[in-house]
């Protein structure tokens, strides 16, 4: 039934960033980019694809930074176009995407104020689409409870702060416990929304968002071996969507090693692979655990390019919104990698980004 | 006290002109609806993609033409149904044979018209995956098309059933003399 409405609020726009997705990257563009030698090529290459001109006006040598923010500002500007054109309920939906962003400016501000940094410096590198006003003011603030009252309460992630109150200092620990309960309530805000938005939105969003939970109650599991985070801290940290939930979500918390993260993982079908043994990263210093970490995180990434792609293949959904904006960044951690490697002239490891189309 | 509705009497003195004007308003009335509907569907997704891939715009249009081919249809019926209203006394109105026409007409113009309504909605819904398919890859166009063509096969079984349920069925005419039971 949603074929019967959805057309006239949001027809044209789902035709716009079909159109935004067919300029992303294919595997011989890839294979074209990775046998550049310098970036005054790669700069060339880029230019017969939808990338076009953007780094026209950058003065040599291009730097790999410059390709990134670059590219970003592509991105931000197709969001910022899809944003004003767009009209209830898809609008609230763009502005969930953005809360992300926000979560990453505002700890990114608290960290660097933290280690006294300069204040204009940390607002340029923040994160464009994450951007709200008084961003500038969370840098003087030096407790959770002031940055509360005095900022954080007019922007839209002011509800995921409930939860945080309760840390009285900041220090590293502490704030990475922060992010990520922030990024907690959001995932699951984000899901109970989709849930209202109904089928079939609810369905792509929920698959989506079921396994980027599922990643983060992996990560922080995997992350907290060896520190001071208590198990029962840890456990708060752990979305409640997700297929781990709540048997999962119950062993990981108590989980010492990694032998114990692979067996909770065998009882999802998909991620099972995830701690197979697999052709293993040349990793000079012999750290199998450091191997095993990176090796996880590529799975990671390319399970959730797989999950994005398959947003497309439905119609009249709003999902193809964030997977498209998921695989763009992609590309453009990609586009990253590649840059990264001609300039160090690393070209063996060139081929290790992950493929999209 | 109350009111008892009298089916038979409501049948009986409700004017065959009621219901033959009924059946064709509601005959182009849908059909227009349908049509309309399947052209917004349509349409949003073939602008939206032919942004950029502008190749698409031409081609797809043809889907916005099955989609109007339907709203003609509803108006052909509804030609070929108001050629039997023709003008009649009413004391000589309440024949046998104009009380069929009435709701031969009637009900025509209801099946026409949500057969069209249902033909020119699927007819949209597939146009604007084809247009966003074309603007993907062009070699599934003439695919998709094949579905669209069957499924404007629709409107035109409406049609037909619409004419023949009004063949049997002559323009509304004078009855002989004046009946006995008309008041």
């Amino acid at each position: 039934m949603e074929a019967l409405f959805f057309n006239a609020n949001t027809g044209f726009l789902e035709g716009i960033v079909r159109g935004y997705k067919a300029g992303i990257l294919t595997q011989s563009q890839y294979a074209n980019l990775a046998q550049c030698e310098t970036l005054e090529d790669f700069r060339t290459q880029l230019s017969a694809t939808d990338y076009g001109n953007f780094l026209a006006n950058e003065p040599l040598p291009i730097s790999t930074s410059t390709i990134a923010d670059k590219a970003t500002e592509l991105l931000v500007e197709q969001f910022k176009y899809l944003r004003t054109n767009a009209v209830e309920p898809l609008r609230k939906f763009l502005d969930y995407i953005t809360y992300g962003y926000m979560i990453d400016n505002v700890v990114l501000l608290i960290t660097g104020t933290l280690h006294e940094r300069d204040t204009h410096e940390l607002v340029k590198r923040c994160h464009p689409l994450g951007v709200f006003d008084s961003m500038p003011v969370l840098c003087v603030a030096t407790n959770v409870d002031e940055l509360y009252q005095s900022v954080l309460i007019e922007t839209p992630i002011a509800p995921y702060f409930r939860e945080c109150l309760t840390a009285s200092d900041l220090d590293d620990l502490n704030i990475e416990i922060i992010r990520n309960t922030l990024y907690k309530a959001y995932l699951e805000d984000f899901y109970n929304f989709c849930t209202t938005l109904g089928s079939p939105t609810s369905d792509v969003m929920h698959r989506i968002l079921s396994f980027e939970a599922d990643r983060r109650t992996i990560n922080i599991t995997i992350n907290s071996f060896g520190t001071e985070l208590s198990k029962e801290t840890r456990a708060k940290l752990f979305p409640t969507i997700g297929r781990l939930f709540p048997e999962g979500n119950n062993q990981l918390a108590r989980a010492d090693d990694i032998e114990q993260v692979r067996q909770v993982c065998e009882n999802v079908s998909e991620y099972r692979s995830f701690f197979s043994e697999g052709p293993s990263v040349s990793n000079p210093n012999g750290d199998e655990f450091g191997a095993l970490a990176a090796q996880l995180e590529d799975r990671f990434f390319s399970t959730e390019v797989d999950l994005n792609k398959q947003a497309f293949l439905q119609q009249f959904q709003y999902g193809v919104f964030y997977s498209y904006m998921k695989l763009k960044e992609q590309e453009i951690r990609n586009l990253t990698w590649i840059a990264e490697c001609i300039a160090q002239d690393a070209k063996d490891r060139i081929q290790d980004y992950i493929p999209i189309f | 006290s109350g009111e008892a509705f009298n089916v038979g009497r409501f049948l009986e003195e409700t004017s065959p002109y009621a219901w033959a004007g009924t059946g064709i308003g509601l005959c182009i009335g849908l059909s227009v609806l349908g049509a309309g509907w399947g052209i917004l569907v349509t349409g949003s997704s073939i602008l939206g993609g032919g942004v950029r891939s502008p190749r698409i715009t031409t081609k797809n249009l043809i889907s916005i033409i099955f989609c109007e081919v339907v709203a003609i249809y509803g108006v052909i019926i509804g030609i070929v149904y108001s050629a039997k209203l023709q003008h009649v006394p009413e004391n000589l109105l309440y024949t046998p044979h104009n009380y069929y026409t009435g709701y031969a007409i009637f009900w025509g113009g209801i099946t026409v018209g949500i057969c069209n309504l249902l033909c020119g909605i699927a007819v949209g819904i597939t146009g604007s995956t084809a247009a966003i398919a074309d603007a993907a890859d062009p070699n599934l166009f003439v695919k998709i098309l094949i579905v669209e063509v069957f499924g404007s096969i629709m409107g035109l079984f409406g049609l037909i059933v619409g004419l023949l349920m009004v063949g049997a069925a002559g323009d509304f005419t004078a009855a002989a003399s004046v009946s006995p039971h008309v008041l």
